[in-house]
């Protein structure tokens, strides 16, 4: 499953995020500040192009190798995970699956060079229910006229673009949604006000809202009615990185506590000499490697191009709940202190980690296209 | 069900979830944001005799049982946890170990104060290299014939920057394991003492939290709580109170996160129906309420038998035990069913699940409480 090539490429991504992504992750969070400072050298890492081909400005590396560059960012640092996850799997892959020529050679470049594009999708009333969208494009010519709402947008304030879906149609059935890119700074493009979340505080997540933000034709991506089916092909992929990010946090919070439980002492010797503590380290490193072969093999089916919804639900629903469970139990050990918010990196990943549990589709939205998979296989026997 | 509640017992609790609708409930959010709790609502307490609620009356207090208090302590906790905690710390464990333990000059000096909340109680035990193992408590109390000199540092300690009175563990023999641990009702005012600056934390942000550092602090003889050596069984005896405390907090948690659930899931509607008409939610849910009531029944039993003097470790553990579990497993469902709402702060259940994190930790992690159980168990 692992050439050398993957692990070579983790310790330079390793090596990165301890230098560059690391020092910062405490003070964004406390903060709640979005690190523009970092973008530049995320991009020269190539962290901003991994899906973008070379005729295009990226350099475009194996889903491998892109699982473990989100999971190793998440391991420091789970704001720059989303952030990075959001902007290559929601962003740019996108318009490099679906948009023509000209909007791959208009925006590819930019976001390979640090440029955010950011996904709207879920709106206010529209969240596991994707089709429910309200947002409507009305035609005006040639041209659309575009109004509506979209919450929870990560990178919306500091995104160049958004691709967002509208209905072109009165009737809300989901083959009448259609994809645009809509450019931040248009007149009746506005970004609302930033979420005040539990956790993820250094990603940037608003709301955007579109007063009849005038649109032409070049903008539409691909084809009217198809914006729905892009982004149920696009969530798939999408949440490999969320599975990635999961595991990422799940291995910080393993790295803190078996850094603590070997260094405390109770009872005059090392907590970890309790049977109860290596059994819980036990548990957490399993479900870790069980969930990176998870995300490792979803990642090898994507790129043999074998359909893989099924299994990057699964591993997305998978690693989410191991995260969960490590930050846990990696608070558990470190008890007290790993309350504290700055001590230890620990209380960030807890609040960090539910995330996974509810964006890109939340568990039982997996749960239910991990059934209708299923199912789907049943009736071709 | 009324868990065998007295009338009076279901009459307190119906009072305190008025009072905590009308004055908590409305400042909650803004507590956890801030980080603190509003001084007036302390007073405010105090006066209506919470803060002196298992005082003895003749003390100034209300004189009412553990199984009465622990109503006031859900309700509280229901609507703002942090400002549980404040209650639980200074009724359960200060006002209560000062009941239990000392003479009648101690009481009749503290005690008033506190049942009106002139005075708020703060518990010093947990030290940076003694959480769970309490021997190797480090502070010292030297006896110096009309004084003992008190030198060291506790952490983790609620209400440390609101209490005017310090309930101190340090050891007046620092040879002797667990027998040389006393315990010592301290003014807050004395020379020496140093309070560190409020901890940030997960949750529960609205209760204060510091460390406490005490550097020559001369604390006069009179104010040793029961006899020197006495402290290790003190603290034990008086971790049943906490427990229930804690107990209740998480329950009082868990029961906001589902009342808020269900209201969220029938108004909530995704895919033309409300969330409540989907069966992985309402089996989340059923789950929720299960957990909650075996909660409820397990807290309350260690009430009682606390109250009726039996004996009640094992109990108290595994109330305290499982009640952190259905708080974290309940919060952690109904931010689940919140979806992405349930991640951001203008939603209750955002807090509640931070709160909830802290009830499985403090009071004993889960891991003492399995030893707690399990020696019990194992014994003879």
């Amino acid at each position: 499953m692992l050439q050398k090539i993957h692990h070579e490429y983790r310790e330079k991504i390793r090596a990165f995020a301890l230098e560059k992504i690391e020092p910062l992750a405490k003070s964004i969070d406390e903060e709640q500040r979005f690190p523009t400072e970092q973008l530049k050298p995320l991009a020269e890492m190539g962290l901003m192009s991994m899906v973008i081909p070379e005729e295009y400005g990226g350099e475009p590396i194996d889903t491998i190798s892109y699982s473990i560059a989100v999971e190793e960012l998440s391991r420091v640092c789970g704001s720059t995970g989303i952030t990075i996850a959001a902007h290559n799997s929601l962003g740019a892959f996108p318009i490099l699956k679906f948009g023509n020529n000209d909007q791959k050679m208009k925006y590819l470049p930019r976001a390979a060079r640090g440029e955010l594009i950011a996904f709207g999708l879920t709106e206010p009333e529209a969240g596991s229910d994707a089709g429910g969208t309200k947002s409507i494009a009305i035609r005006d010519g040639d041209d659309w006229i575009i109004n509506g709402s979209k919450c929870f947008i990560t990178s919306a304030s500091h995104a160049m673009a958004t691709i967002a879906t509208a209905r072109t149609s009165d009737n809300p059935k989901e083959k009448d949604i259609t994809s645009f890119i809509l450019e931040k700074g248009w007149e009746g493009y506005s970004v609302g006000k930033k979420e005040n979340k539990m956790g993820l505080r250094g990603s940037d997540t608003a709301s955007l809202h579109f007063d009849d933000l005038r649109v032409s034709d070049e903008y539409l991506l691909g084809k009217i009615g198809e914006g729905f089916k892009q982004m149920l092909i696009t969530l798939d992929g999408g949440r490999i990185s969320i599975g990635a990010m999961a595991l990422g946090l799940a291995q910080g919070a393993l790295d803190c506590a078996l850094k603590y439980a070997a260094d405390r002492k109770q009872f005059g010797k090392p907590i970890v000499a309790n049977q109860a503590i290596q059994h819980k380290l036990a548990d957490m490193a399993t479900e870790i490697e069980a969930a990176r072969l998870m995300i490792y093999d979803c990642s090898e089916r994507k790129d043999a191009g074998i359909r893989f919804s099924r299994y990057s639900a699964m591993c997305k629903l998978y690693a989410s709940e191991v995260g969960r469970r490590a930050a846990h139990s990696s608070m558990e050990i470190l008890s007290g202190i790993g309350y504290y918010t700055g001590p230890y990196p620990v209380e960030r990943i807890w609040r960090d980690v539910k995330l996974c549990e509810i964006g890109e589709g939340t568990s039982e939205i997996q749960r239910l296209v991990i059934a209708r998979d299923l199912l789907a296989s049943l009736k071709k026997v | 069900m009324d868990f065998n509640l007295s009338e009076e017992e279901l009459e307190f609790k119906q009072m305190a979830r008025e009072f905590a609708e009308k004055r908590l409930y409305p400042q909650a959010e803004e507590m956890d944001e801030k980080a603190e709790t509003p001084k007036e609502l302390i007073k405010e307490c105090g006066e209506l005799g919470y803060l002196g609620f298992t005082v003895p009356e003749e003390y100034g207090g209300m004189g009412f049982s553990s199984t009465a208090f622990a109503g006031v302590l859900e309700e509280f906790s229901a609507a703002c946890a942090g400002f549980g905690i404040l209650l639980s710390v200074h009724c359960s464990l200060c006002c209560e170990i000062i009941n239990l333990f000392g003479n009648d000059d101690i009481k009749k000096k503290y005690l008033p104060p506190m049942a009106t909340g002139e005075k708020i109680g703060s518990y010093c035990l947990t030290e940076p290299n003694a959480g769970t193992d309490l021997v190797s408590i480090s502070s010292t109390a030297e006896n110096k014939g009309d004084y003992y000199l008190l030198n060291g540092t506790k952490t983790f300690v609620t209400n440390g920057g609101l209490a005017s009175v310090f309930i101190i563990f340090a050891k007046t023999n620092p040879d002797e394991g667990h027998r040389g641990l006393s315990c010592f009702v301290v003014d807050s005012n004395l020379d020496g003492i140093s309070i560190g600056k409020p901890e940030k934390k997960c949750g529960i942000k609205a209760s204060d939290t510091r460390e406490i550092s005490f550097v020559d602090v001369k604390v006069p003889k009179e104010n040793l709580l029961g006899e020197e050596g006495n402290g290790f069984r003190m603290a034990v005896t008086i971790l049943n109170s906490g427990r229930i405390g804690v107990s209740f907090q998480a329950i009082g948690i868990a029961q906001s996160a589902l009342n808020e659930t269900i209201k969220y899931s029938k108004e909530r509607k995704q895919f033309g129906k409300p969330l409540a008409a989907f069966q992985a939610l309402q089996f989340k849910m059923a789950d929720m309420a299960t957990r909650i009531d075996a909660s409820r029944l397990l807290a309350y039993r260690a009430a009682q038998l606390k109250d009726a003097g039996k004996p009640c470790h094992r109990e108290t553990s595994m109330s305290k035990l499982f009640c952190s579990q259905t708080a974290n497993f309940v919060a952690n469902e109904a931010v689940q069913i919140h979806g992405g709402y349930g991640y951001m702060k203008e939603y209750a259940v955002e807090r509640y699940f931070r709160d909830a994190r802290v009830t499985e930790i403090y009071e004993g992690t889960s891991e003492a409480h399995r030893m707690v159980i399990s020696k019990d168990l194992l014994k003879d």
